[in-house]
């Protein structure tokens, strides 16, 4: 076991990329089981209130979360590609590619904004007169799809600030060809907001 | 276990290139010295416990109001149990003496992310000071009871969103720790550190990392979603729009039914460890206690619902989380029979540390065994939510867990700052734990069968007795309490000097200087045996 001498500049006597791994899955399971605690939560009131659940689904827009789906899953396109530019060498490229993910991470954001306003506007919203005149059922699904999709936001915009520190390491030369491990875990942080999403997104927005 | 002589060079406390002063503490990544950092803050926290639990018992010394009135009493126990619980007890073993031993156990320089290391102990700071500050908050501190019940945990003007995020950074705080010693674990043993030459804390850690990882972030979601509920009335949890506050008590405790396993876990491993040490044996199952430690890991996380019994389930989902319960008690079993086992015609040598384990045996049992009980459907019935619990409660967690932290704390004390302390003092500190202990909890059996229920600020006369010698009990135990630090921190000044192994140990980390190294070991040892071979002490036919 020989040190290479840019671990040892960083503070590390090894450098161990699949130990690096094995502790970025095993923090994934914990976000997982994060949502999965909600997950329970909309399992359990899906059957308690089968009916109120179907008429709320359908205030939901179903184009918008699909535009947000597509443009979420082409974020992950681009993280991938970035990883494969640096592992290629090609700095420049991956450069490109982080910026086109968090352009595209903007957009889905952008696209919640104006989606959660609208909701707003006719008064759907926690505690709002019109929700509490709803059935009880009605409440709780708007509760639940604040508080998931709300979170899953939160999840966005971390994601965006651990790749624009992958930028910045990618500019200094902490990433490189020879080193991408950095980067090869924010992608795989990147690949949970997304995959988070695929399942929130048939939850509220499809299943009527 | 491995032949590396005992080298010499400044010790982890005087390593000449370390940041100087308090910087090159609270900064440091270091695992000994983020240890050292945790068992100080710790014992700020427990000291501030274990005077709100004093106060609780002296309130309880008469019926009617003794000292404080109700709301300052309900908030006493409240804080009694989050402190003792998030602040104490369930990071007190691993990050302690995990953090300080594992890597040396395994043969390694350090954890694997030392800089998370670093993290979790601020997050762990941050908590505890949030903990704190919550107490002078105008509002008042949280009067729920830890377990935040809801509906009440919405409702009550008191600062339970202060408390609530405190709860929540110190279960991010545990979670990193969990998954930095499960990395550590898998990548960094030694050279012919297998599976089955790890010592058993090791593998108690190792369990205890899972559950961390797999329930910690339960709690944290529901923790979030009452201080949401509380921010802006989704209603999830409100049964005025159509919430339920059961769902609440299942997601608390598919974390906190696990979470007492993460605090009794090491515990059980401390004991594995000492034991044969001071019996001069061979441990007795080795593997079944290591596997037994995944087992309880396992069936524990399936036991959740045990805790509502009364509160409204259909009769197959009790019988069987009855039944799990029950199931649960079996790996616990193995490893105290295996421990009785290892005991049995050893030379046996009654030292401070193993007197701390041979106590907290037979609390651990008592402990258990009302476990069982209180897992029984029928008896659960009349015992829910009365003393019954907090005694068996406190018999597990204080008895167990509690004991096993002093065993470790003076079986490794001589390794972690390189002084012996004195040997009466630390017996008679022993004797008055552990019958101040016992007076304080086994009368709680009483009045919990008799009838009163837990939380109570009041009750009825014909309790008083029980009561008074509770609150003795909790004075002899304080004074136990109070011996063994003072003991311990002369000790720091004025003990004579340890040497590398005072104990006749085998596992490794007895083969570094007492305080180790900086980086532990100057050559990484290379392991050709098992953990505990005391096969010079075994006379031949006793090895077969």
């Amino acid at each position: 076991m020989k040190p290479s001498e840019s671990a040892v500049h960083a503070g590390h006597h090894h450098r161990d990329d699949t130990g690096s791994k094995i502790g970025m899955w095993l923090f994934l399971f914990t976000e997982l089981i994060l949502f999965g605690g909600m997950f329970l939560a909309y399992a359990v009131y899906r059957l308690q209130y089968p009916n109120e659940f179907k008429l709320a689904a359908i205030e939901l827009d179903a184009l918008v979360g699909t535009v947000n789906t597509i443009i979420l899953l082409t974020s992950s396109l681009t993280v991938a590609l970035s990883i494969t530019a640096i592992q290629e060498g090609k700095k420049h490229l991956a450069q490109i590619m982080l910026g086109m993910t968090q352009v595209l991470a903007l957009a889905f954001l952008v696209n919640k904004y104006f989606e959660w306003s609208h909701k707003f506007e006719v008064g759907l919203f926690p505690q709002s007169d019109v929700l509490l005149s709803k059935p009880p059922g009605e409440i709780i699904y708007f509760g639940l799809y604040y508080v998931m999709t709300g979170l899953h936001a939160v999840h966005v915009i971390i994601g965006m600030a651990i790749l624009a520190v992958m930028m910045g390491f990618i500019a200094s030369g902490r990433i490189a060809k020879d080193n991408a491990v950095r980067l090869e875990l924010g992608g795989l942080y990147w690949h949970l907001v997304d995959i988070i999403w695929i399942f929130l997104f048939p939850l509220f927005y499809l299943i009527h | 276990m491995a032949t590396t002589a005992v080298e010499t060079g400044p010790d982890f406390y005087h390593e000449p290139s370390a940041r100087k002063g308090l910087r090159g503490w609270i900064f440091s990544t270091d695992h000994k010295r983020i240890g050292i950092l945790y068992g100080v803050t710790m014992m700020v926290f427990f000291t501030v416990a274990v005077i709100i639990g004093l106060l609780i018992r002296l309130e309880l010394l008469y019926p009617g109001k003794t000292i404080v009135d109700p709301q300052t009493y309900n908030t006493f126990f409240t804080l009694h149990g989050i402190m003792m619980i998030f602040l104490f007890i369930i990071p007190g073993l691993p990050a302690v003496f995990g953090n300080f031993l594992l890597p040396i156990m395994i043969g390694a320089k350090d954890v694997f992310f030392p800089r998370l290391n670093l993290l979790s102990w601020w997050l762990f700071l941050a908590g505890g000071v949030l903990a704190l500050v919550s107490l002078a908050l105008p509002g008042g501190p949280a009067d729920t009871g830890w377990t935040f019940y809801v509906p009440y945990s919405v409702r009550t003007t008191t600062n339970v969103l202060p408390a609530l995020m405190a709860a929540f950074i110190l279960g991010f705080s545990s979670i990193l720790t969990g998954l930095n010693f499960i990395t550590t674990i898998h990548r960094m043993r030694a050279p012919g550190m297998d599976w089955f030459r790890m010592p058993l804390f090791t593998w108690s850690l190792y369990a205890t990392g899972w559950i961390q990882i797999l329930a910690t972030p339960i709690i944290g979601i529901t923790l979030l979603l009452v201080a949401i509920e509380r921010w802006f009335g989704v209603g999830i949890f409100d049964p005025a729009l159509g919430g339920d506050p059961v769902l609440y008590q299942h997601l608390f405790w598919i974390y906190s039914h696990p979470a007492v396993y993460i605090m009794v876990l090491p515990g059980l491993g401390v004991v594995s460890e000492i034991l044969p040490v001071f019996a001069r044996r061979t441990i007795f199952g080795y593997k079944f206690i290591a596997y037994s430690s995944l087992a309880i890991a396992f069936i524990g996380s399936l036991v959740w619902a045990h805790h509502m019994f009364t509160v409204g389930m259909s009769d197959t989902g009790m019988f069987i989380f009855s039944f799990l319960t029950f199931l649960v008690s079996i790996p616990s079993a193995i490893k105290v029979f295996n421990w009785i086992a290892t005991l049995y015609k050893g030379s046996i040598d009654p030292d401070v540390p193993l007197l701390y384990v041979l106590s907290m045996i037979v609390q651990f049992c008592i402990g258990g065994f009302t476990g069982l009980l209180l897992g029984t459907l029928a008896v659960n019935i009349h015992v829910q939510d009365t003393y019954f619990v907090v005694g068996h409660f406190h018999y597990v967690m204080f008895g167990g867990t509690g004991f096993a932290l002093f065993a470790a704390l003076h079986y490794w004390f001589p390794k972690m700052f390189g002084r012996m302390y004195a040997k009466r003092p630390a017996i008679v500190a022993w004797l008055l734990a552990t019958i101040g202990f016992n007076l304080l909890y086994f009368p709680m059996f009483f009045l919990g069968y008799l009838g009163m229920p837990r939380r109570y600020y009041d009750y009825l006369p014909e309790y008083t007795i029980y009561h008074q010698i509770s609150t003795v009990g909790s004075w002899v135990l304080a004074l136990g309490l109070l011996v063994m630090v003072v003991n311990l921190i002369v000790a720091l000044r004025k003990g004579a000097k340890a040497s590398a192994n005072p104990w006749g140990s085998k596992t490794l980390e007895w083969t570094v200087a007492s305080p180790p190294p900086m980086e532990n070991f100057h050559e990484i040892p290379v392991v050709t045996k098992g953990p505990y071979d005391y096969s010079e002490y075994e006379r031949p036919h006793e090895t077969k």
